[in-house]
């Protein structure tokens, strides 16, 4: 019994030593926060600087973070939102919930700023393959839609990287989307819900091209020590995902929020996010980028399209793909 | 007296469901704007209707044959074979397909056979694939639900069937088809209503935007669009096919009306059949979870952080979920057979015909003026998870809970029996091996179960299932087949346990 009481005390105490550090809650995706993931060494990281206690708040991934921040409104206990992207960003800022940032320096390879969030890694959509299995991969989409080679990719509609590739394709080719992707249909094994499923297919030879983004061979061959994998680089450009971060107007604790987002672009979050998030860094960290990222592929044009414009071509976009993938 | 106690149960379990489904959904709905109904819509429920109709009639005309032969034949390791073959019921949706794909798919034993000995290869995306993933989901329930309805028909309408030298066209005439009339059309309407909240495995294996379901439509709209209009429209269609569905179940539905027996077992004679019937089910079940199994093998001791947390927290989600779920199924199937109206039916089929994403949005909605949603994931998984096995329980109970007031009603209205006397004496003895059955499959599901918490969910507080998610989503492919082998074992063995507690109080 009197452990009991003990126990119920020193847990009394610590609830009270805990009520008076500050509480970061940080709104981010569900991998983000794994132990691949970088959330584990950026908690760690910015709780020995900030004397605050990072709590993390999960959503499946980026478009799910946007549909819970609607669902909150302004009764949501984040203060930061991690893990955003350009294709959501407009939709993002019509909810009102987000506060202004400074803008920041970044290395992207385009030009980029946003009132209301702030880029902190990047990539390129791109389609991964086996060396061993695909010796002579097609060089353009174009030339993807005339083989017979097989790729699996996400549903625009349910998955970010999906909503990627109808956007890079209208980016491409514009109002000839819908008959490119006439003639992407038979190359199309399956669409699934999101990322991971399709990659996952991809691994067990399910296809021969997965769409991803082209630092994931970087991940097979510094995590697995296996160069097998490799991105095809495409002619006409390949489109890009920037995530985004921002806090919120509604923030209990707006200066540890704005100190979180410096972190984040510090030279210490941003090698962590490098080898964990497998996407390149919106800061090229001091000591540059890790041995193997030489060996990926570097587009000769990034394709964009401003987060304003997203917000109204998206369903168009989508209607499109659907339409053309349907016949 | 006694039937004043067995309503208050009922009507407390019927108002339970109830509350947590309308008022969930309640939230949602008022958004309906059926004049936005598109025909892109129309094109998903058309989509939704076909695959679910085919997937539960596929799977009801394989039961038969399957159910009669295992209830017939006689082999070393019976029983444990008629657990194992219920395992793909309660396999997560994600690893069934990869299963699946591991011995249908492309690269694969079945095809690069076919292709030495020059055959076309065959494509398991399409509609034939959906349908092969859902029968294989959903064919060990039709089973065991057939086996039960085989096993309720007394022995000594068997052994009379013997006597007078039936042949197999006068015994299934006379014995099966009354049972089949029963049973089926209930088992068809169940399997259906699974498959039109489906989603992962329409979409993966039907190969694209033509497998569109109406439940990939919900997401969309609460994911990308913030479309609770549209949302809501879609939902509101689900729950109207349930109703439909369950109304017109209960409107075909015959008893078989064999009358009670002496609850003593028969030896059938078996058929020459049963054999390769029976090889031939186990190896289309056994072949994609050996699959699953291969592919989780290799990182088994190697568990992720967190790992032993999320089990106990799905542990902990699955047993108490169960045990309400059983008992509000009794209560309402105990109703139901004693003269309760169709509500009593319908309290126990909505949860079936409702999009879990819908429910989830719902609940969120309503708790978010009066406190932060995630601190009730727990406490609402637990809920969810009680409220989607009800149905399962309740069909399975409800055929049982006939037989039993068919044959003892007068006995216990003559002997003025109390409620719980005859729920302790009565009921539950012939209910055991059901109810055993039902809370090993409810609490094998509810580890599965992805579920509101997913939608809720505080990072720190994973499940298996999004410990799973989650490291696939960090190109961690092999842990996340270790968590989801370690998922299915903890199921299994979850349903094994109770299945093996209820049949042995039975004494069979």
């Amino acid at each position: 019994m009197k452990t009991i009481l003990l126990a119920a005390g020193g847990a009394f105490l610590a609830t009270i030593a805990a009520a008076q550090t500050p509480v970061l809650n940080v709104l981010t995706y569900d991998s983000f926060t794994t132990e691949w993931g970088p959330g584990p060494a950026i908690e760690a990281g910015f709780e020995a600087t900030c004397a605050c206690d990072v709590q993390f708040q999960t959503a499946g991934d980026g478009a799910a973070l946007l549909a819970r921040l609607q669902l909150e409104g302004a009764a949501t206990t984040a203060d930061v939102v991690v893990g955003l992207d350009t294709n959501l960003a407009e939709a993002a800022r019509q909810t009102g919930l987000f506060a202004p940032v400074p803008s920041t320096q970044n290395t992207l390879p385009v030009a980029f700023s946003d009132a209301n969030f702030v880029p902190f890694d990047w990539g390129w959509f791109a389609f991964v393959y086996d060396k061993k299995q695909l010796s002579s991969p097609p060089k353009s989409l174009a030339e993807l839609a005339e083989s017979d080679v097989k790729i699996i990719i996400q549903d625009p509609r349910s998955s970010t990287p999906g909503l990627g590739l109808v956007l890079w394709v209208k980016a491409a080719y514009g109002d000839g989307a819908a008959a490119l992707w006439e003639k992407l249909a038979d190359n199309i094994v399956t669409v699934t819900p999101g990322w991971s499923e399709a990659y996952g297919m991809f691994l067990e030879g399910q296809a021969d091209m997965v769409l991803s983004y082209t630092t994931s061979p970087a991940y097979h061959l510094i995590a697995e020590n296996d160069d097998s994998k490799a991105a095809a680089p495409f002619a006409e450009g390949h489109f890009m995902q920037i995530e985004l971060a921002g806090q919120l107007s509604g923030s209990d604790q707006p200066a540890l929020a704005d100190q979180f987002l410096t972190y984040l672009l510090g030279d210490a979050a941003q090698t962590a996010l490098i080898t964990t998030n497998w996407m390149y860094p919106a800061r090229t960290p001091a000591a540059g980028l890790p041995k193997g990222f030489e060996t990926l592929i570097t587009p000769a044009q990034s394709l964009t399209i401003p987060a304003d414009q997203v917000e109204t071509m998206r369903q168009a976009a989508v209607d499109e793909w659907q339409a053309a993938l349907a016949k | 007296m006694a039937s004043r106690t067995g309503e208050i149960g009922a009507i407390t379990a019927a108002g339970g469901v109830g509350l947590l489904i309308i008022g969930s959904l309640g939230f949602l709905l008022p958004h309906a704007d059926i004049s936005r109904v598109s025909t892109a819509d129309f094109a998903a429920l058309r989509f939704t209707l076909l695959q679910a109709a085919l997937s539960a009639a596929v799977s009801c005309l394989l039961a038969i044959p399957l159910a009669r032969a295992l209830f017939r034949a006689q082999f070393w390791g019976r029983a444990a074979l008629i657990r194992l073959i219920s395992a793909p019921f309660i396999l997560p949706s994600l690893a069934a397909v990869m299963g699946l794909l591991a011995v249908f798919g492309r690269g694969v034993v079945l095809n690069d056979t076919l292709a030495a000995v020059g055959a076309p290869q065959i494509s398991i995306f399409g509609l034939g694939g959906v349908v092969l993933a859902h029968v294989f989901l959903n064919l060990p329930l039709a089973t065991r639900m057939l086996l039960n309805g085989w096993g309720s028909v007394p022995t000594e309408r068997f052994r009379l069937a013997q006597s007078l030298s039936f042949r197999r066209r006068e015994m299934f005439v006379h014995l099966e088809w009354p049972m089949l009339r029963a049973l089926l059309p209930s088992i068809f309407a169940v399997i259906f209503l699974v498959c039109l909240t489906s989603f992962s495995v329409a979409l993966i294996l039907g190969g694209g935007p033509r497998a569109t379901t109406v439940e990939l439509g919900i997401y969309q709209s609460l994911r990308f669009e913030f479309d609770l209009s549209r949302a809501a429209n879609l939902a509101l269609m689900q729950t109207a096919i349930c109703l439909l569905a369950v109304v017109f179940m209960a409107a075909v539905w015959r008893p078989a009306g064999f009358g009670a027996g002496m609850d003593r077992r028969v030896q059938l004679r078996g058929d020459w059949l049963d054999g390769p019937v029976i090889a031939l089910a186990a190896l289309f079940f056994a072949l994609p979870l050996a699959a699953i199994a291969a592919r989780g093998l290799a990182g088994l001791i190697d568990l992720p952080n967190g790992f032993w947390m999320a089990a106990g927290r799905s542990i902990f989600i699955a047993v108490t979920s169960a045990f309400l779920a059983v008992w509000a199924a009794l209560m309402l199937a105990m109703a139901r057979a004693r003269g309760a109206g169709i509500w009593a039916e319908l309290a126990a089929m909505l949860p079936l015909g409702t999009s879990s994403l819908a429910l989830g949005v719902g609940a969120f909605l309503a708790l978010r003026p009066v406190m932060p949603p995630q601190n009730a994931a727990l406490t609402l998984a637990i809920l969810f998870n009680a409220a989607l096995a009800l149905p399962f329980v309740y069909r399975l109970l409800l055929p049982a809970c006939r037989e039993v007031q068919a044959g003892y009603a007068r006995l216990m209205t003559s002997l003025r029996m109390p409620y719980w006397a005859m729920l302790r004496v009565v009921f539950l003895p012939r209910l055991a091996p059901i109810i055993g059955f039902g809370l090993g499959l409810s609490a094998a599901m509810a580890v599965g179960d992805f579920g509101v918490i997913a939608l809720f969910g505080a990072a720190d507080q994973p499940t298996l299932p999004i410990l799973a998610a989650r490291l696939m989503g960090a190109y961690q492919m092999q842990a996340a087949a270790s968590v989801t082998l370690w998922l299915i074992l903890i199921a299994f063995a979850l349903f094994w346990l109770f299945d093996h507690l209820g049949g042995r109080d039975a004494g069979a």
